[in-house]
């Protein structure tokens, strides 16, 4: 096993890295490698897509450098924090005080309204919410009218807000978005993807986006691909042209191979 | 298709588990209610039997004995059974065997000098050896029987229980003082009375006579008939014999079996149908909590349901694949809960066994009406429960298959079901009201009403469950924070839901709550009359409650530290053609002991041989000062009495109230049931030791303060609380399985939502801690519209008694109340336990990813 195209950044800047990460599910005849020795740097203030075929690992990549999943062997770092070693109890303040999420299925909750949805990391954590800071979020994503509105009566688009501004609101050091435009028609999704974008080049956020979509990676700053659990390659300053010649080539070399 | 119903209940364990489980406590309630109350009724039945086996006619005097009722005291005639009618009636052409039976109260003193078993039940009889020296009713196991004066033996398990031997000393007591004597002997017998707990003493006949009756005397006497003579020839052979006086019964053993099977049932009946009245809760209870698992079932396996309609299955196939499912788990439960049943009808024996040692013990019985109504029960139950269900999950559009996502829970609309449970409730309480109004007669308005009430509450619990829930949001936020607002925020999410899951919760507290403070308004009522109405320090009585040796009234007045004594003696006397209770105290120390209010005239009365009378009988005969009344003396004679006094009616008086020595005049053995003291110092230690060693220090006689018969009365509700309280935990049982039900449910539903919450940071004991808090506000939410029914019932029960007992008025025992639903708020932790332990060991990946 090679190591493959390891990104140079420097250190101070980088809010996330994985090295040598290695994903192993099962054993002898069913064993299989989600993840072969991945190395990757998702630097500060950067907007980072994941692309790659089913099954090339991207989701789980994403899990394990958001504490969500454990690793085999390697490591993987939230700032400063090695992740892998921590205890259930650890990753979870981990994820509730320097990560947010955005899920494809929006995972708001039904019974809170989308004010309280926005800060419920906040109530969780118990900290007082930063109200300017909120008021920005809540103003960026365009939400003002319907903070007092449960998700029921939010359109998809507008529950997929709510869902970037929870991950906002609590100022996370990294935000990681799970297809966050899959369940959403493409105006929608193109809104989402600008948002994210603008929560990168004014907020200074950073944010870790899994797609399939090329035209939703091109909304970021450098595209990552991954394939067979390996990162094969990686893209600055795409256009969807560009990732989507990049993804035919998976394809071609799928079928010939 | 029925391959596929089986196939379903097979392939899901967990929910089989549930479902399983409810009908199976559901069975196991109501068969276990039902062995216990077959096997207490056994053993009361025991407990009350006497053999007849060697009796063919028997004569009793029921006058004679300590036994003997004040009432039937009075109207006796002068004859009594003496040894002359006992030859007379061994002479008959068809006696072939005549015996004198001396029966009685006899109570045995352990080592210590407390009484062995209880005082109702301990008894004493005479020895009849026949001629070689054996009692063919008590063969002796050990030593011989009694043969003179102070010696006596005793049954196997009262001489275990006291430790004593053949030789030993042993003190026994009837209604007066104690006296030792010698045990001779340890005899054994088949005697049901004895075989269920009863202590039996035997005495030479002399002896019993002198202790029991009056030297001479016979209780009863037993003849058996010659081989050839009908007990009915017998009879009529006797009958002639007997001395005048309608005191004396004869009967065949015939007729005394009848009679007794008759009276074990009409003293039975009474717990039979409180039993029935809790298998019929405990039957409702089970409904609820069946249907209620069906429901969730169907709505689970809405996907699967709808594929096999997809594929081609027809609506009513899918309707009968869930019957046929209901069918299999309600057989297979059913038998489980029989088990189960008879289990739990050996506990609560045990229990209320350990709670109150008087109550009989036997072995238990297994009726077939149990299995068969058990069996019936559980199966009819679940399939009636699941037919709602099946014909929903008949109308699942095939096209639910295809669909992912959320399924929208489609709420349909609570008004109709609100309109009629408005309605029901309203009619209930209206009846409820009106049978307050009403007074005396209100009983069934308010028996009638209960229930409808209840039921009309349960179609309102999910209107009342927002509300009330939001009541104590405020406080679950401020406590919990995060977890505790998404719980109550949960908790009414599905109001039917958090309806059907409290209902069962609800019906129990209803009944404790109703039935305690009912019990503390009595208690509260009791009290105030002891307070108010008795004066003397201490009250002399029997632990049996038969009445006092004479002599023991001057013994005790005689004790040292005493200024005042007095008998309290009951007769019936014939007042105006009528038979009145009068009760007589000594007219010089009545205002020392006793405490009346006075509508007109004067306690002092008495000193002059004049009457006093409450003033409800005052109004219904229209006396007054002054009124005279004519009176037929037992002893034939006839007098007048004049009214003295009128006084306020007191549940310590009877209506007619008189001096002891006028009623000694006629009646000059009088039953005397107590004997009322006062004290130089008031109550003290000292003088309550003076006072029991002047009764010889007879075990059986109590010597209580005021405070002693308050705490005896409460004592008394307690123990019937007691019993209530041990057979609603069996609904609780039944509820907590309801909560678990539900709570695996919405688990199982909401493990998107659960595990999105673990991603954003909110950790296991927080997920742990909102499950736990969502159960408490249900079962609390249940509990306290339980708490608040069963005030409201009481309270009207209440109004309906206060006619019969003089200031009752509505006692709410806050504290009570407030433990009761602090333990509904634990049974909802206990029932949350598992589900939120599930749900906090979700992986979060595979939660958020779920359809």
């Amino acid at each position: 096993m090679t190591t493959t195209t390891a990104w140079p950044a420097p250190t101070g800047l980088a809010a996330a890295r994985a090295t040598g990460l290695n994903k192993v599910y099962g054993d002898g005849e069913t064993r299989v490698v989600a993840l072969d020795d991945v190395s990757v740097v998702f630097p500060q203030g950067e907007f980072t897509a994941i692309m790659g075929p089913s099954g090339s690992g991207k989701s789980t990549l994403m899990h394990c450098m958001a504490g969500l999943d454990t690793v085999s062997s390697g490591s993987a770092m939230i700032g400063d924090t090695e992740l892998v070693g921590l205890k259930d109890k650890q990753l979870t303040k981990l994820r509730r005080d320097k990560i947010g999420f955005v899920f494809q299925a929006f995972n708001l909750l039904p019974t809170l309204t989308a004010l309280e949805n926005i800060t419920l990391p906040m109530d969780i954590a118990g900290r007082k919410v930063d109200q300017a800071w909120l008021d920005r979020v809540v103003d960026t994503v365009g939400l003002s009218g319907r903070l007092s509105h449960r998700p029921s009566q939010l359109s998809g688009g507008q529950q997929q807000r709510v869902a970037c501004a929870r991950a906002l609101a609590s100022k996370p050091e990294i935000i990681f978005a799970d297809e966050p435009t899959g369940n959403l028609d493409s105006r929608s999704g193109a809104e989402i993807l600008s948002f994210l974008r603008n929560s990168v080049r004014e907020l200074g956020q950073t944010v870790v986006m899994v797609t399939h979509d090329p035209v939703a990676a091109s909304y970021a700053d450098r595209v990552v691909f991954l394939a067979d659990g390996r990162i094969v390659d990686e893209l600055t300053a795409p256009t969807a042209d560009a990732v989507l010649d990049r993804m035919r080539r998976f394809d071609a070399k799928g079928r010939t191979s | 298709m029925y391959r596929t119903a089986l196939r379903n209940v097979l392939a899901h364990k967990g929910r089989l588990l549930m479902t399983a489980l409810a009908v199976m406590l559901g069975t196991a309630f109501v068969a276990g209610t039902m062995v216990f109350s077959d096997t207490a009724g056994q053993a009361m039945r025991n407990s009350y039997s006497k053999s007849y086996t060697d009796v063919s006619v028997q004569i009793t005097d029921r006058a004679a004995g300590s036994h003997a009722s004040a009432r039937e005291k009075s109207e006796k005639a002068p004859g009594t059974l003496t040894d002359a009618t006992v030859k007379e009636l061994a002479a008959l052409p068809g006696t072939a065997k005549a015996r004198g039976v001396v029966a009685g109260f006899t109570g045995v003193a352990d080592r210590k000098g407390n009484l062995i078993g209880q005082a109702w039940s301990a008894r004493g009889t005479n020895f009849v050896p026949d001629a070689s020296g054996v009692d063919p009713r008590y063969p002796m196991a050990d030593g011989r029987g009694p043969k003179a004066a102070g010696e006596i033996a005793l049954d196997q398990a009262t001489a275990k229980t006291g430790g004593y031997h053949v030789g030993d000393t042993v003190r026994i007591a009837g209604n007066g003082p104690a006296v030792d004597a010698k045990l001779t002997g340890v005899f054994t017998t088949d005697d049901p009375e004895v075989t269920s707990g009863s202590s039996l003493t035997l005495l030479d006949t002399a002896s019993a006579q002198k202790m029991l009756l009056a030297p001479g005397q016979y209780s009863s006497i037993v003849l058996t008939a010659k081989a050839g003579t009908s007990e009915t020839e017998l009879l009529n052979q006797a009958t002639p014999k007997l001395p005048g006086g309608n005191q004396f019964d004869a009967e065949t053993g015939k007729q005394l079996t009848d009679e007794q099977t008759r009276m074990i049932a009409d003293s039975t009946s009474g717990m039979k149908t409180m039993l029935l009245v809790f298998a019929g809760i405990s039957l409702f209870v089970g409904i609820f909590i069946i249907a209620n698992t069906f429901t969730m079932l169907i709505a689970q396996r809405t996907k699967e349901l709808a594929l096999l309609r997809a594929v081609g299955a027809g609506r009513s196939q899918v309707t009968k694949s869930v019957l046929a499912e209901a069918l299999v788990i309600g057989v297979t439960a059913s038998l489980a809960g029989l088990l189960a049943g008879v289990g739990i009808g050996a506990g609560m024996q045990a229990v209320i066994a350990a709670l109150n040692p008087s109550m009989p013990t036997g072995p238990l019985v297994l009726a077939p009406a149990t299995v068969v109504t058990g069996l019936t029960v559980g199966v009819l139950v679940t399939v009636l429960s699941a037919v709602l269900p099946a014909v929903r999950a008949s109308r699942i559009a095939p096209v639910a298959a295809m669909s992912s996502g959320d399924q929208p829970a489609t709420q349909k609309s609570l008004v109709i079901r609100n309109v009629i449970g408005s309605l029901i409730t309203g009619g209930g309480i209206a009846l409820i009201l009106g049978g307050a109004a009403a007074g005396k007669s209100g009983r069934e308005m308010i028996e009638a009403g209960a229930p409808i009430t209840m039921i009309g509450i349960f179609i309102l619990l999910p209107l009342l469950s927002r509300p009330v829930i939001a009541l104590v949001g405020p406080v679950l936020g401020k406590l919990f924070g995060t977890p505790g607002k998404l719980a109550r925020q949960n908790a009414v999410r599905n109001p039917r839901r958090t309806a059907a899951t409290a209902a069962a919760l609800t019906i129990g507290l209803t009944l404790v709550s109703a039935l305690t403070v009912l019990g503390a308004s009595v208690n509260d009522a009791v009290g105030k009359a002891v307070t108010n109405s008795m004066r003397a320090d201490y009250d002399v009585a029997m632990a049996t409650r038969d009445q006092l040796a004479p002599e023991l009234v001057t013994a005790v007045a005689k004790a040292p530290g005493v200024t005042a004594a007095s008998a309290v003696s009951n007769v019936y006397w014939d007042l105006d053609g009528r038979t009145r209770a009068i009760q007589g105290f000594d007219a010089a120390s009545f205002d020392q002991l006793i405490a009346v209010t006075m509508n007109g005239g004067s306690t002092q009365a008495l000193k002059q041989g004049q009457i006093l009378v409450n003033d409800e009988l005052a109004a219904s005969a229209h006396l007054s000062v002054g009124s005279t009344l004519k009176v037929t003396y037992p002893d034939e004679t006839t007098g007048s009495l004049t009214v003295g006094g009128v006084f306020q009616r007191s549940e310590m008086l009877s209506p007619v109230v008189m001096a002891n020595a006028d009623i000694a005049k006629h009646e000059p053995d009088g039953s005397i049931s107590e004997i009322l003291v006062k004290g130089t110092d008031g109550a003290t230690s000292g003088l309550k030791q003076a006072i029991k060693d002047a009764t010889g220090s007879n075990p059986v006689i109590e010597v209580k303060s005021k405070q002693d018969m308050k705490d005896e009365f409460s004592r008394i509700i307690t123990f019937a609380l007691n019993l209530m309280y041990g057979l609603l935990a069996m609904s609780v049982l039944v509820a907590v399985l309801g909560v678990i039900n539900t709570l695996a449910m919405s688990v199982f539903e909401r493990k998107r939502e659960i595990g999105m919450l673990r991603a954003i940071g909110l950790d296991r004991r927080g997920i742990k801690r909102m499950v736990r808090l969502e159960s408490v506000v249900i079962s609390v939410f249940g509990a306290l519209i339980g708490v608040g029914l069963g005030c409201f019932v009481a309270w009207a029960a209440n109004r309906t008694l206060a006619p019969d007992l003089k200031g009752l008025t509505t006692v709410i025992p806050y504290g009570q109340l407030l433990l009761f639903l602090a333990l509904a708020g634990l049974v909802g932790m206990i029932a949350a336990l598992w589900p939120a332990r599930r749900a906090s060991r979700l992986d979060i990946l595979d939660s958020i990813k779920t359809d």
